[in-house]
């Protein structure tokens, strides 16, 4: 039939397309990132800057810093635990606020009138609650992340289609079934939009944390060595790899949206 | 033949507006039956009433004599194309109702409604990458699956270019003969509904009523040039107040 082949036809044609645009960015952005750190590198030589450190200056602190590895992995073991417990608690609770609109009504003031308070804000009492230890920065990182993974779900599960649910009703579905089989994964595009999104707010609030409430972690070795000696090459250099690990880590959560089970709800 | 659905006085009323005023209809087992009107006459509501989506405000539907209290899998509702899953594959679709059955059994009702609508070959495929007919017929065979007494088609074809929709009125023709259904049929086009049904039930403006029934006694595969054809169309066409010159 024609209109089949035709279908065919367009999703090769589109395969083609993306890998050819894939091979042209990667190429235009290398070479933009080897002009800025040229420009960069020849600003301070002409500047004769002696605070703001050159590049070769910052990759020299850094491969010289012993803690380095051990810093980065406390920062990801601090972030992987807070934002998973915002993903196990506020994607339940997205779908039962979209769900049951009178639960939606009676949470939505609360809900919203703590979502715009920074979570750093609650820094001193995590501190006082937690003390100086990882829980505080996990905490904060959970707060962080819960409210806008909360947010999305819930309002994913009300745009959810009425035809979907009908339909589901319609093949004699209970309300359980309904929701694991048809909303849930209706709103699955919608939630990796929203975890995507949690994501960079928690690897932002991270850092701040760090800088407070414990003795170790990227945050921690900014703050570190300004007041240590003020090292500026190593205040830049954990900026950069904070950068670096955030654009690393937002790539591999965006490889979420190619599963199979979110792929309909996305073009190329 | 025996009564399959039946309306008693059924009545409607949204806010201050009066959408379904009376409507009384035995619908026969076996039987295709349209419900044709203006936009807007209500005739989507009384397919939301008879799917068991909505609770009529006067009145009842039987369906076998058993009142009709809420959506039930003997009756599948089919809507445009829109309704098939996009997260499931072209299999998944049509086994989404089958949770009941035997793998065994959901394996050969998957492959043979599969073929019936003519998807071989997509069995993999998701909704996205096939065309809006193809949507529309796996829609249709996601509903057969479950091997319901009665259909529901609310406008099912409204979204699809004029050369697909003539190919899935004969399609549905096919299956229908093929699998005995009872069909109730939505639509505010005439040619359709004299293609399709053996009775046409023709509601007027809003407050719907029925306004007439028109009994299509032509044989399928039905000529459209046939002079009882156009005189089946015109009669309906008058009914409605359209004189067809353009």
């Amino acid at each position: 039939m024609n209109e089949e082949r035709r279908t065919q036809n367009e999703e090769l044609r589109k395969g083609a397309k993306s890998l050819r645009t894939f091979s042209e960015f990667f190429i235009l952005r290398s070479a933009f990132c080897v002009l800025v750190l040229l420009l960069w590198h020849v600003a301070v030589v002409l500047t004769g800057a002696t605070i703001f450190p050159s590049p070769v200056a910052v990759a020299k602190g850094l491969t010289d810093l012993p803690n380095l590895a051990s810093y980065i992995r406390d920062s990801l073991f601090r972030v992987a635990a807070g934002y998973s417990i915002a993903v196990l608690l506020g994607v339940p609770v997205g779908l039962a606020l979209g769900w049951w609109s009178w639960l939606a009504r009676a949470a939505n003031p609360l809900i919203q009138m703590l979502r715009p308070i920074s979570p750093l804000a609650w820094m001193p009492l995590a501190v006082i609650w937690f003390g100086v230890s990882n829980v505080a920065p996990i905490f904060l990182i959970f707060l962080a992340s819960f409210f806008p993974i909360v947010v999305a779900t819930m309002n994913g599960v009300r745009n959810v289609p009425q035809v979907y649910v009908q339909a589901g009703r319609n093949f004699g579905l209970s309300t359980r079934a309904l929701i694991a089989q048809v909303v849930f994964p209706a709103v699955l595009p919608r939630i990796v939009v929203g975890l995507r999104i949690a994501f960079g707010v928690a690897w932002i609030v991270l850092v701040a944390a760090e800088m407070i409430a414990v003795d170790s972690g990227l945050g921690y070795m900014i703050i570190d060595a300004r007041n240590a000696g003020k090292r500026y090459d190593l205040v830049v250099g954990g900026m950069l790899t904070i950068g670096v690990i955030g654009l690393i880590l937002d790539a591999l959560i965006r490889r979420t949206e190619t599963l199979r089970a979110v792929r309909w709800a996305f073009r190329e | 033949m025996t009564t399959k659905v039946a309306f008693r006085n059924i009545g409607m009323t949204f806010g201050s507006m009066r959408v379904l005023d009376d409507i009384n209809l035995d619908v026969r087992d076996g039987e295709f039956v349209c419900l044709l009107g203006p936009s807007g006459c209500g005739k989507s509501t009384l397919l939301n009433i008879v799917g068991g989506f909505i609770a009529p405000m006067e009145g009842e539907v039987t369906i076998d004599g058993e009142h009709v209290s809420g959506p039930d899998p003997r009756r599948i509702f089919v809507f445009q194309e829109r309704g098939v899953f996009p997260w499931l594959t072209v299999e998944q679709n049509i086994g989404f109702g089958l949770f009941r059955q035997a793998e065994a059994e959901k394996r050969a009702r998957i492959a043979h409604y599969i073929q019936l609508v003519g998807l071989r070959g997509f069995e993999q495929s998701y909704p996205r990458e096939l065309s809006g007919g193809m949507k529309q017929r796996l829609e249709v065979a996601r509903a057969l699956a479950v091997n319901p007494d009665v259909l529901y088609l609310d406008e099912p074809f409204g979204a699809l270019d004029s050369i697909t929709r003539l190919q899935m009125r004969r399609e549905l023709l096919r299956i229908w003969q093929a699998e005995k259904k009872t069909i109730l049929f939505v639509t505010h086009d005439i040619d359709e509904s004299v293609q399709l049904a053996d009775r046409v039930v023709v509601l007027s403006a809003r407050p719907g009523r029925v306004q007439r029934i028109v009994d299509i006694d032509m044989p399928h595969p039905r000529d459209l040039s046939d002079a009882r054809y156009l005189q089946l169309r015109d009669e309906i066409f008058g009914e409605i107040g359209l004189a067809h010159q353009v």
